[in-house]
Parts: structure tokens; sequence; C-alpha cells
């Protein structure tokens, strides 16, 4: 009863986002209050059923009623409880549902917090992302829908794939569906202005702080899925280069040049028309990516069902979103010329260097994701792209973006004159080269890479000391706390997410050239030595867990006689589907981690162990928490709510008429 | 200087970091292909000799040997109508087993044994690496011709 009222509410919510795509938007273009007006209870209304959808598809995880046919492949009576609630979206169906229900979020979130937008301007935001509503229900409703029922119903379930078992799973999709489908929002907000018309510095300061928003999530969702790869897959990598990631990373560097480029609008009022062809790109390319996992195309570790319906469903959806929107683009865009004039050195022009790079980048991992795909559909050879193409292509493009991003905040808008400028930055670009090559001299086996790395990465961080000294100089005379105060937080944003980037660059260098790893065979009581840790075998005992029974092994480790940590690798069996798991353990420590993993139980007994010594590696997640805090500082400064109070009145007497 | 040339100098100037990216994207790109090669192109010897592709098949059955070190892996790869050598240091995936579909990376040495760096395993016991289900169902096509 309850899957079937779960099936029902999602039949009302799509009708309800049918309403709201069709009513505001007739409402805005006859100018009529009364039709626009539907949009927001229509969004919310839409809202509880598709939660209420959820909820049920929740409830038949945690009850385990295998009636429904995805519970039954995705769940079983002995998986823990909090693996069964993040079951729901541990396959294709409950994803999509997900988004759906994330969508809906986003757009009641609309509803509350943009009181102050203009009427019409908001009747087209919510008509937009009605329009994507209707297209992932009934993409939901049509091919993928989670209520199925099973007859008779299966006495147990499948369980869920054990590498999705894994605390990562709990908050990895959430966080990243939170971003890529806020980038909807940007979207929404760039259509409607595209149909009005107007797109002016208020617009970008409207869409500035949903856009931020959304990037943090999607930073965050990224790192953590890094993260969870890093210990989950068992060989200490923190980046595949995968597809997946791919399709998660792209929208990622089109949201920050997106970022960037909004800013420029909303204080010169130039860039209008390449910030509303990013806005369409960043979320073009946030579909492209659920396509590209929930198709299946790809090969890759998240390519699990496949269902070539479906991919075509979600390939239409992205062909009509893309089309549409570049066609009235093409139409309304050159309308949206001029905008503040500005000078060859100015910060107008780091910017749209930083903009150029982020775009190619973003091409350059298109290109190598799509690229081995085309070639296959046609029949022309299977390829693959590997790590060191896009290693090749980034370190050279980024190297550049790393350099702006050390002179624009240093330069004034529309111009300056460059002679100041390099004088302030070239004694922390001196002392950066001086570290580059004292770096050179001092690690062993370092290669060029590393040393760039280090290099910038160091310019980064004295140059954003340097800038926090010249704004606090800025208004001598006060007391320091006043001074700090003063700042406003969306500068505090922009600098703690740049220093991210130079903790980011500092990790990524030194494990891609210090890292260690040893793959031995070891037997009870024998040890082995890396980068001076040694690792005492202790042996391997049996470990039932909820739905696996897991051979556990138990190594001390040490350094120079000093205990450092007792690691227990498992090598896991999961009953229900029989498949074999391997779960690593890893002492993490400020400078290094040490990470085990147990490979092989040979005939004789031995084991086959894998040991890494990872330096560095927790700056690269250090680096993404700070870019997210930067985030959160940006979007909370304080001129966005004084915007939204003081169009508060003029809100509540439209809500009353 | 006049708006007008300046902004000339601009668009310019962009227009030339792009092309400079574009090409520095499309080299990359040329250089680190990885191509695919079946069994059975890799013993009619249109597989490259001194560069890196990829092999796919089932993993034959009674193959696995382990060196003395135990982690150096010897197995060998078929598409059923033809079969590699691989030898291969490090861990294998959870779900490399004998008689199932794996893909490797690697070069083929002059001997004629495939020296793997990478090996992928299927990720479900469902699921066949596409690379190791194209190779044999080319090999099954080929044989299918011969027979008529």
């Amino acid at each position: 009863m309850i899957p079937e009222l779960g099936h029902f509410a999602l039949v009302l919510a799509f009708v309800l986002a049918l309403v709201q795509a069709v009513v505001p938007m007739i409402g805005a273009s006859r100018n009529r209050l009364a039709l626009m007006a539907v949009g927001r209870p229509a969004a919310q209304g839409q809202f509880l059923f598709v939660a209420f959808s959820f909820a049920c598809l929740t409830w038949a995880f945690i009850t385990s009623d295998f009636s429904v046919e995805y519970v039954a492949l995705h769940s079983n009576t002995a998986t823990p409880m909090y693996y069964r609630i993040t079951g729901v979206w541990g396959s294709h169906e409950g994803s999509l549902l997900l988004w759906a229900l994330v969508l809906a979020l986003w757009t009641v979130a609309v509803t509350v917090f943009s009181r102050h937008l203009p009427d019409v301007f908001l009747a087209r935001v919510l008509g937009v992302l009605g329009w994507v509503s209707v297209g992932f229900l009934a993409f939901l409703l049509v091919t993928s829908n989670p209520f199925e029922r099973l007859l008779p119903g299966a006495p147990e379930g499948r369980d869920l794939n054990p590498l999705l078992q894994d605390p990562g799973m709990i908050i990895h999709p959430p966080l990243l569906y939170m971003g890529y489908v806020g980038f909807s929002v940007a979207f929404a907000f760039a259509i409607a202005a595209l149909l009005s018309g107007r797109m002016d510095a208020a617009w970008a300061r409207w869409s500035r702080p949903w856009t931020t928003v959304a990037w943090v999530f999607l930073t965050a969702g990224i790192a953590v899925g890094s993260g969870w790869a890093y210990y989950e897959l068992g060989w200490g990598g923190w980046w595949f280069w995968d597809p997946v990631e791919n399709a998660s990373f792209m929208p990622w560097l089109l949201g920050t040049a997106l970022i960037h480029s909004l800013a420029v609008t909303e204080k010169r009022g130039a860039f209008r028309s390449w910030t509303v062809l990013l806005a369409i790109g960043a979320f073009s390319l946030s579909l492209l990516g659920t396509f590209l996992v929930r198709s299946g195309v790809i090969t890759s570790v998240h390519a699990f069902a496949t269902d070539p319906k479906r991919g075509l469903f979600i390939l239409f959806l992205l062909v009509i979103v893309i089309g549409v929107s570049l066609l009235l683009y093409a139409w309304r865009a050159p309308r949206l010329s001029g905008g503040g004039s500005f000078a060859f050195v100015s910060r107008e022009t780091a910017l749209l260097g930083n903009n150029v790079l982020l775009s190619v980048a973003s091409a350059s991992v298109l290109l190598g994701t799509l690229y081995p795909l085309f070639l296959d559909a046609l029949g022309m050879g299977k390829i693959s792209v590997g790590p060191p193409y896009f290693e090749a292509v980034f370190v050279p493009l980024m190297t550049p973006v790393v350099v702006l991003m050390m002179f624009g905040p240093f330069l004034r808008w529309k111009g300056d004159s460059l002679g100041p400028v390099v004088r302030r930055v070239a004694p922390a670009l001196v002392a950066s080269v001086v570290i580059g090559v004292a770096a050179a001299f001092a690690i062993d086996h370092v290669t060029p890479r590393t040393v760039l790395g280090l290099a910038l990465a160091a310019w980064v961080v004295l140059s954003s000391f340097q800038q926090l000294a010249a704004r606090l100089r800025e208004r001598a005379g006060a007391s320091s706390s006043a001074r700090l105060r003063g700042i406003p937080s969306a500068w505090w944003g922009m600098w703690l997410a740049h220093f991210g980037i130079g903790i980011f660059i500092i990790g990524v260098a030194l494990v891609g050239s210090l890292n260690q790893s040893l793959d031995v065979k070891m037997k009870e009581g024998q040890h082995a030595e890396l980068a001076g840790y040694r690792f005492l075998f202790r042996g391997v005992q049996d470990v039932p867990g909820p739905n696996y029974d897991a051979s556990r092994a138990t190594l001390d480790v040490s350094r120079g006689g000093m205990a450092i940590a007792t690691l227990h690798p498992e090598k896991r069996l999961y009953r229900a589907q029989g498949m074999p798991m391997t779960e690593a353990d890893l002492d993490i420590g400020p400078f290094r981690d040490v990470y085990v993993s147990l490979g092989e139980r040979l005939p004789d007994g031995s084991w086959i162990v894998s040991l890494y010594f990872k330096p560095f590696i927790s700056w690269i997640w250090l680096g993404c928490v700070l870019m997210v805090l930067g985030g959160i500082f940006a979007a909370s400064d304080r001129r966005y709510r004084r915007l939204a109070e003081r169009s508060a009145p003029a809100g509540a007497t439209q809500q009353a008429a | 200087m006049k708006p007008r040339s300046k902004r000339l100098i601009l668009v310019g100037g962009g227009v030339a970091l792009l092309v400079a990216a574009v090409a520095l994207v499309l080299s990359a790109f040329q250089e680190n292909l990885v191509f695919f090669h079946t069994p059975t192109e890799v013993a009619a010897g249109k597989a490259p000799t001194g560069k890196t592709f990829r092999i796919g098949g089932l993993v034959e059955s009674g193959s696995i040997q382990r060196e003395a070190d135990g982690v150096t892996v010897r197995f060998a790869v078929t598409d059923t109508a033809k079969t590699i050598p691989v030898s291969y240091k490090g861990t294998l995936p959870d779900l490399f087993k004998e008689g199932k579909g794996a893909v490797v990376q690697g070069r083929l040495e002059s001997d004629g044994t495939f020296r793997a760096t990478e090996v992928l395993a299927k990720h479900d016991e469902n699921y066949m690496p596409p690379e190791a289900a194209h190779a044999v169902e080319q090999a099954h096509k080929a044989g299918a011709t011969v027979k008529q």
C-alpha cells in the first residue's frame, strides 16, 4: 500500500510541476499577477509530494519490503539500518528520485529566499525550474519507477553493492546532487533574464549567492567522493580521472568560471552574455554528468546497471535543454551587448583570462571523456584516455590560472598600471622561486612538476598573507579588531578559497612525488619496511560482520622503535552476493598517512599486503575544506541580506495584494 | 589608443590564448590515447610494440601462477580464439578470477609476453567490462565466418 501511495504522490508532483511550469510563465508574459502567484504554492506543493514519495521509498527500505523490486535488488534484512536508508540512492531509480527531491528543495528555497525579486522575474524562474522538474519526473515515471512491484515478493533481498556500504555513501551523493542540481537555479535565473531582457547588475547580484552555494555543495561533494575513493578502493589514489569523476568535475570547472564572471557582471556590468552562456553551460554539464553516470555508457567503477532506453531519455532531455536555451540565447543575447569598458591591465582582463582557461580546461575534460564513447559508437575502435592525458593538459592550463589569481586581487577594476602591481607581486614571486629551487635540492627524486607545484603554492600562500596585510593597512587609524571586522565577508570568502588552492597544490605536489608503496608477501611474525616505517604482521583472524564475513589482519606500525599505530585492514566477503571487498585501514596524520590494504591469501597461508606512505595527502582535503569555507563566507556577505531586507516590505505588500 | 583598436587587441589576445590552449589540449590528446586490441589482433601482430595499449578478454582457467616473491603474477588472457600471456606485479582487483572477464593495460615485450601495469576486472558479479565482452564477441564472429 505504501509504495502505491509513493507512486501516486509522484504522479501528483508531476501534475503540480506542470502547473508550475506553465501557469506562471503565461502570467509573466501577459502580466497577470494572479497567474504568476500560482508558481509559489505549486512549487511548495510539489516539494511536499516528492518528499512524501521519497519517504515512502525509504520506508520500504527500512521495513525490508522485498515485494518492491528496487528494494529487493538493493537491500537485505542483514544490511545495517543506515545502509538500508542510504540504499535508497544506491542505484538508478532511487538516485533519480533524490535528484527530483533536491530540485524541489532548491525550488522551495527560491520561493522562500527570493521575496525581494520582482514578481515577473520570480514567476519565470519558477517556470523554468518547473520545466526541469517536469522532465525529470516524467523520466522517473516513464522509465524508472522505483515503486515497481515484484510479484511474488522475494523472500530475501540481493543487498546493496558492497562498494557502496560505506559512510561515504551517506553524504557523498546528497552533497553532489545539491551541487549539480543547484546550478539549475543559476540556469533558471539566466533563462528568466533572457526571457525578460533584463540582465543588469541587480540580476547578477541575485544569482551570485545561489551559484556560490551550489558551488560549495559541489566542491564538498567532489572532495568527499575523492576521500571515499581514497580509502575504499584500496590502492591509495585520490583522483582517477574516471569518467564519473570527470562528470562532476566539468560542471565544477565551469561553475568556478561562472562565479568569477558573475563578479564582473555585478561590479562592472561587463561579460553579461558570457555569464549567461556559462550558466547554461554549467547546468548542461550537470545534466550531461547525470546522463554519463546513469545511462551506463561508460566503463567505469560506477557503471553498474545499464539500460539504453533510459540513456536515450536523458540524452533527449539534454538535447532539449541545451537546444532551447542556446536558441533563446542566440535570439536575445545580441541585445545584451555593452557594459563597462576596461583597459588591458585591469581586474577584468585577469578574470577574462581565468574564464578562458577554465572553460578550455572544462572542454578538455569533455573531450577526454566523450571521445572514446564517440569512437566506440561509430564503430571506429576502442580507446581509453587515462590520467597521463589529463595531467599533461591540466598542469599547463592551471598554472596560468594560479598566476592570474595572484595578480587579480591587486589589480583595480577598469584600469590599472602594470608597474606598481608588478612591484607589489615581485617579492613573493622571488621568494617562491627560491623556495622551489630549494625544494628541488632538498627532496630526492623530485619531479619538475612537484618543483613547479611547490613554487606556485608558496607564492599563493605568501601572496595571501600579503593581500591580508594590504587590506588591513587600508583603514589606518582604526583599532586592529575594528579593521578585521571592517573586511566584508565576501572578501574573506575569496581569500580563504584562494588560500585553499595553495594548500591543495602543496598536497597534490608532495603526494605525487614523495608517495611510496610496496606490495609484499607476509606471514605471521614477519615485518616489512617502507619510508622508515616498520610494519609487523601479526596475523589474520576471522571476524563476522552483520552481512559479511571478514578476514581481519593486525599490523603494528612503528618508527625508530616508537609504536605509531595498530592497523586492521580487512578482506570481506559479502554473503548475499558472494562478492569480495577490500577494506583498507590507515593512520591519518597532519603530514603523512600510512595506509595498509590486504590482498590475496596465498596457498601457504601467507598474505599479499600493500603498504603505502602518503605524505601531505590530507592537505588536499584541507584545501577543499578551505575552498568550501570560502564559498560559505562569500555567499553570506551582508550585502545580499541587506538587499533582501530592504525589499521585504515591498514583497509583503505584494503578497497581501 | 582608440577604444576600438584597444578592443581589437584584447579580442586578439583572447583568441591567441584560446588557440594556444586548444593546441596544447589536442597535442596532449594525440600523445596519450591508449588503444584497445583483442588477443586475436595482438597474435596477428596488429598491436603496436613499445607503446602502451589495452587487451581484454577472459582470464584463462588454470593459468594464474605466482612467482616466488608472491606479488608477481602470470596469467593468460583469451578471447577464446587466441591467448596472450600476461605478467603483472602488484595487487589484483577483488573480482579478478579465472574464467571471468578482465582488461589489462601495459606493453608487449619482445618475447610475446604482455607486461601489465594495470589490471581492471569487472565491478560486480553480473558485469563484464565492455572491452572484454567485445573481444570475445569479435573472436566468436571471426570463428563463425571461418566455419562457413
